[in-house]
C-alpha cells in the first residue's frame, strides 16, 4: 500500500464521522487477528478442562501467572528435546533460558496499559521488549508477527486494549542455564 | 460529510509522503556522503563541524569524533529548547574506532522532514568505509553494528533525534567528572548562537551555560551520565518507553527539572523486579547501591536485564563507580523531602 494511501486512512480515522464505526471495526477485526493467530495459546494460562488441558479464559491473555513461581530451567530427557513448558503453556525453556509470556490486559502496572500504538507496533516491528528493550525470546513468533500490516497490528492493539484488565506481573526471563553457570563463577 | 478542511489536511498529507520518494538512496561509500574534502577520505570537508558532546554515549570504550553539517543558510530552531529543530538537510556523522576506525554512522533529515539512519564499516586498511546491512552486522566476533531499526529505536524516542548536539551537551560549562569526555571543540552554544547557526533562543538562554542544577560534583555527573545514555528512551519530552522513568534533563525547568528526574528514581518502584528481588526493590534506595535496582541493570550484561539493552556489550566501570558513588552518598532524607 502506498503512503499517500496510508495517510489518507489516518486522517479518516481521525474524522468523528468515522471514529466511533471505526473502533468496532477495528476491535472486531483485532479480535479476529488475536483468536486465529494463536495469541491465546501462550498469553492466556492453560487449565485442565473437562476435555483436557485448555486455556483459562477468565484470564485471557494475561500471560504467566506470577503466583506460578518458577525459579529453575528444567532438565530435559535425553533424546532431541530442545524445549519444555509448563502445564500453564505460559513458560518455556529452552537454549534461549527461560521465558515468560507477557500480560497483554490493559492493566496499567503489570499490562500493556501505559502502552501506545507506536510502541506496541515498535515492539512486533523490532522484536524488542517495549519496542527498544531487550530482545522478545522464543517461542514468541517475531518472525513472522512482523510481517503484519500496519492496519493489522493496529487493529489487534485496539482489541487488546478493549479485553478485562487482569493485575499479574509476568517474572524477567531466566538466563540460558550455560550463561548462568558461567556468570556464577 | 468530511469538511473542506479535512479534505485540505489529507490533501497535504499525501504531498508530503510522496516527497519522501524524491530523495536519492543511501550512498554506498562513506566519501559519497559529504563527510569529507573532494578528493580525500582522510581530510574532513570544513563546512562540517566538529563538535563533542559533555555527557556522551558509552560505546565499549570506542573513541568517536562527530561532525554535522547545515546546509549553507539554514539554522537550528531553538525554540524549544530541549527539542532542537534542525533542517532539513541536516547530516552529522559519528566515527567509531578502537585500534582503528571500525564504523561511520550517519543520520540524515531529508526533504520531507524525516531522517534516515545508515552505518559505514571501514576496510582493515581504512581507504573505505561502505554501506553495512540494514540489520546489523557483527564484526571481530563480538563489535555489534546496529540495525537501522536500533537506531530509529534510541533516536526516535527523545524530543529530538539528534541526541548528543543539544543546549545541555554543549554548554561551555563543561562537567569536569563527566565519564569519557572527549576535548571540548570549538563548537559550544554561544559560538553557534553568535555564528547564526540557531535561531529563536529564548532570552534567558541566549547567554546562558546550562548546567544540571544538582545538589553536588558527584550528583551533577551522574544525573548527566543517565541523560546521555539513558534520557533518549526514559524522558517527558519525546517518545519514551511506556515506564513512569525521566532520565533525560531539561535546561529550561532547572532545579525543579532536577527534582522531577530525581522523583522519578529515588524510592521508585518499577515495572522491572529482578528474579529474588522483594516487591520492595526500588529503583534507587538512597544509602545503598546494593538493593537498587538501577545498579543492578547497569552493573549487568546479560541481555534480558542490561540497561542500556542496545549499544554495548561491556559494562562501564567507570560509570558504573560513579553511581554507586552517588546512591552511596544519597541521604536516607532524600525521598522524604522529595515528596510532593
Amino acid at each position: 500500500m502506498n503512503r499517500s494511501i496510508l495517510f489518507i486512512l489516518a486522517a479518516m480515522s481521525l474524522h468523528p464521522a468515522f471514529a466511533a464505526d471505526g473502533d468496532a471495526t477495528q476491535v472486531a477485526r483485532g479480535k479476529y487477528l488475536v483468536t486465529t493467530s494463536g495469541c491465546n495459546d501462550c498469553h492466556t494460562p492453560w487449565h485442565l478442562g473437562p476435555s483436557g488441558p485448555e486455556p483459562d479464559m477468565s484470564r485471557m491473555l494475561s500471560g504467566h501467572p506470577e503466583s506460578r513461581v518458577i525459579e529453575h530451567a528444567p532438565t530435559l530427557p535425553p533424546g532431541p528435546w530442545i524445549a519444555a513448558a509448563t502445564d500453564t503453556n505460559t513458560a518455556h525453556s529452552g537454549p534461549w533460558g527461560v521465558s515468560f509470556t507477557a500480560n497483554l490486559t490493559p492493566d496499567p502496572e503489570t499490562g500493556l496499559g501505559k502502552w501506545t500504538l507506536a510502541t506496541f507496533t515498535q515492539t512486533i516491528r523490532t522484536g524488542r521488549h517495549l519496542g527498544r528493550g531487550r530482545k522478545i525470546l522464543p517461542p514468541m513468533p517475531i518472525p513472522m508477527y512482523r510481517n503484519f500490516t500496519d492496519e493489522d497490528l493496529a487493529a489487534i492493539f485496539t482489541y487488546l486494549q478493549s479485553i478485562p484488565a487482569v493485575k499479574n506481573r509476568v517474572p524477567e526471563p531466566l538466563p540460558p542455564v550455560v550463561a548462568a553457570t558461567e556468570a556464577a563463577r | 460529510m468530511p469538511n473542506p478542511v479535512w479534505f485540505l489536511t489529507v490533501a497535504a498529507a499525501a504531498a508530503l509522503a510522496s516527497a519522501h520518494a524524491a530523495d536519492a538512496p543511501l550512498p554506498v561509500h562513506l566519501g559519497d556522503t559529504g563527510l569529507y574534502a573532494a578528493g580525500s577520505s582522510t581530510q574532513i570537508d570544513p563546512r562540517n563541524l566538529a563538535f563533542s558532546p559533555q555527557y556522551p554515549l558509552w560505546s565499549d570504550g570506542a573513541a568517536k569524533r562527530r561532525w554535522i553539517y547545515l546546509p549553507p543558510g539554514t539554522a537550528i530552531d531553538a525554540s524549544r529548547p530541549d527539542a532542537w529543530e534542525f533542517p532539513n538537510g541536516t547530516r552529522l556523522w559519528k566515527e567509531f574506532a578502537l585500534d582503528r576506525p571500525v564504523e561511520t554512522r550517519f543520520i540524515e533529515r531529508l526533504a520531507d522532514g524525516t531522517w534516515r539512519y545508515a552505518t559505514y564499516i571501514w576496510n582493515e586498511e581504512g581507504t573505505d568505509a561502505t554501506l553495512a546491512p540494514a540489520d546489523g552486522t557483527t564484526l571481530r566476533g563480538s563489535y555489534a553494528v546496529p540495525a537501522e531499526f536500533d537506531c530509529r529505536a534510541c533516536h526516535e524516542g527523545a524530543a529530538s533525534p539528534v541526541l548528543g548536539f543539544s543546549a545541555l551537551q554543549l554548554s561551555a560549562d563543561r562537567d569536569p567528572l563527566a565519564p569519557h569526555a572527549d576535548a571540548r571543540t570549538d563548537i559550544d552554544l554561544q559560538t553557534l548562537i553568535a555564528r547564526g547557526l540557531i535561531k529563536n533562543v529564548p532570552s534567558a538562554l541566549a547567554g546562558a551555560r546550562p548546567r544540571i542544577e544538582a545538589s553536588s560534583g558527584i550528583e551533577r555527573a551522574a544525573l548527566g551520565y543517565l541523560h546521555g545514555n539513558c534520557g533518549h528512551c526514559h524522558n517527558s519530552n519525546g517518545t519514551p518507553v511506556p515506564v513512569e522513568l525521566t532520565l533525560a534533563q531539561s535546561v529550561v525547568d532547572g532545579a525543579a527539572g532536577t527534582e522531577h528526574v530525581l522523583r522519578s528514581m529515588i524510592d521508585a518502584g518499577g515495572r522491572f523486579r529482578p528474579h529474588g528481588a522483594s516487591a520492595a526493590a526500588r529503583l534507587v534506595t538512597p544509602g545503598n547501591p546494593d538493593t537498587s535496582v538501577l545498579i543492578t541493570r547497569v552493573r549487568s550484561r546479560n541481555p534480558q536485564t542490561q540497561m542500556p539493552p542496545i549499544g554495548t556489550r561491556l559494562i562501564d566501570a567507570e560509570a558504573l563507580a560513579l553511581l554507586e558513588r552517588w546512591i552511596a552518598q544519597k541521604s536516607s532524607s532524600t525521598a522524604e523531602e522529595l515528596k510532593p
